[in-house]
């Protein structure tokens, strides 16, 4: 989970300064976001796993109006 | 005598400042609502105050659209009931989409709590009828996550229908054009990231939070709109 492109996201602004801060001078942007693991339950219909991970990342994990989201299936 | 609910989620901690404001300032009836709450018919004015409700988990007030008490808050809401959210209460609202918009973290990265000067953008509003347009009044914020954005096209359209009732007279967090409150478009919702309840008293260097909870029991002993 990201802020969308083009919004200021001032905690990955302080991350940038700092690695600049540090020599490390070829950073042009740092985009700071948040990573969720989901466990489901097995599953043999992979489309109907898709839609609820799909559904559950628009109306609780982001807030659509600042926030874009990706997502990937793998077996555990 | 009018019903204020101050609607009280895990982690609320300016309900008493509202308690008192309510019962004590504006001379009315203040009642605790716990979350759990599932009817709000006898409330005339609902209010979700400040603190950091779930601990501000995923986001502030992401988690707590799902109390009961918020969900019959909502359908108080679509009935025309005032409804003010205050600091975390705007952060609940935003995140439930009752209110445009969305708090993010302030510009600076920094917790705010100090009194800054609002300008009255809008006067003609059941929350500033007491004020008069462009008047500044002097109310204490203390937030770090009260960085108002909202998009150019509905910024234009939150212009258009007056929906702007606060401006910071100076950049405070970050905010898209200085906002610091805003309506719903019916207009009987509000979201403030400054904190009336919070100056009530000269002693706390400020009253001018009375002008809004003033104006909204002007509002209400009218009769609504």
């Amino acid at each position: 989970m990201t802020l969308k492109k083009g919004i200021l996201d001032p905690q990955g602004e302080a991350v940038k300064n700092a690695l600049h801060t540090l020599g490390y001078g070829n950073i042009d942007e740092v985009r700071v976001g948040k990573y969720v693991v989901l466990t489901l339950q097995d599953s043999s219909d992979s489309e109907a796993l898709k839609n609820t991970v799909e559904e559950i990342c628009k109306k609780v994990l982001t807030n659509p109006v600042i926030e874009d989201f990706s997502f990937e299936i793998v077996e555990g | 005598m009018k019903t204020f609910g101050i609607i009280v989620l895990p982690g609320s901690n300016c309900d008493s400042d509202c308690f008192y404001a309510v019962r004590d300032y504006l001379n009315q009836d203040a009642q605790y609502v716990w979350h759990e709450e599932r009817n709000l018919d006898k409330y005339d004015v609902l209010m979700i105050p400040g603190g950091f409700s779930y601990g501000d988990y995923l986001r502030p007030g992401a988690l707590a659209r799902f109390s009961p008490a918020v969900d019959a808050l909502v359908k108080e809401a679509e009935k025309g009931k005032l409804v003010v959210g205050i600091c975390n209460g705007f952060q609940v609202l935003t995140e439930l989409g009752l209110l445009p918009g969305a708090l993010m973290r302030n510009k600076n990265l920094k917790f705010i709590c100090k009194y800054v000067d609002v300008q009255v953008e809008n006067a003609h509003t059941p929350f500033t009828s007491r004020l008069k347009m462009g008047q500044t009044i002097k109310l204490p914020v203390a937030h770090k996550d009260g960085n108002y954005y909202v998009d150019e096209d509905t910024l234009q359209q939150l212009k258009k229908n007056g929906q702007v009732v606060l401006r910071y007279s100076e950049d405070v967090n970050g905010s898209v054009d200085r906002i610091a409150a805003v309506t719903n478009r019916q207009g009987n919702v509000v979201g403030m990231m400054p904190h009336p309840e919070r100056a009530c008293d000269p002693l706390l260097g400020s009253s001018d939070g009375m002008y809004i909870l003033g104006s909204m029991l002007d509002h209400l002993l009218k009769g609504g709109f």
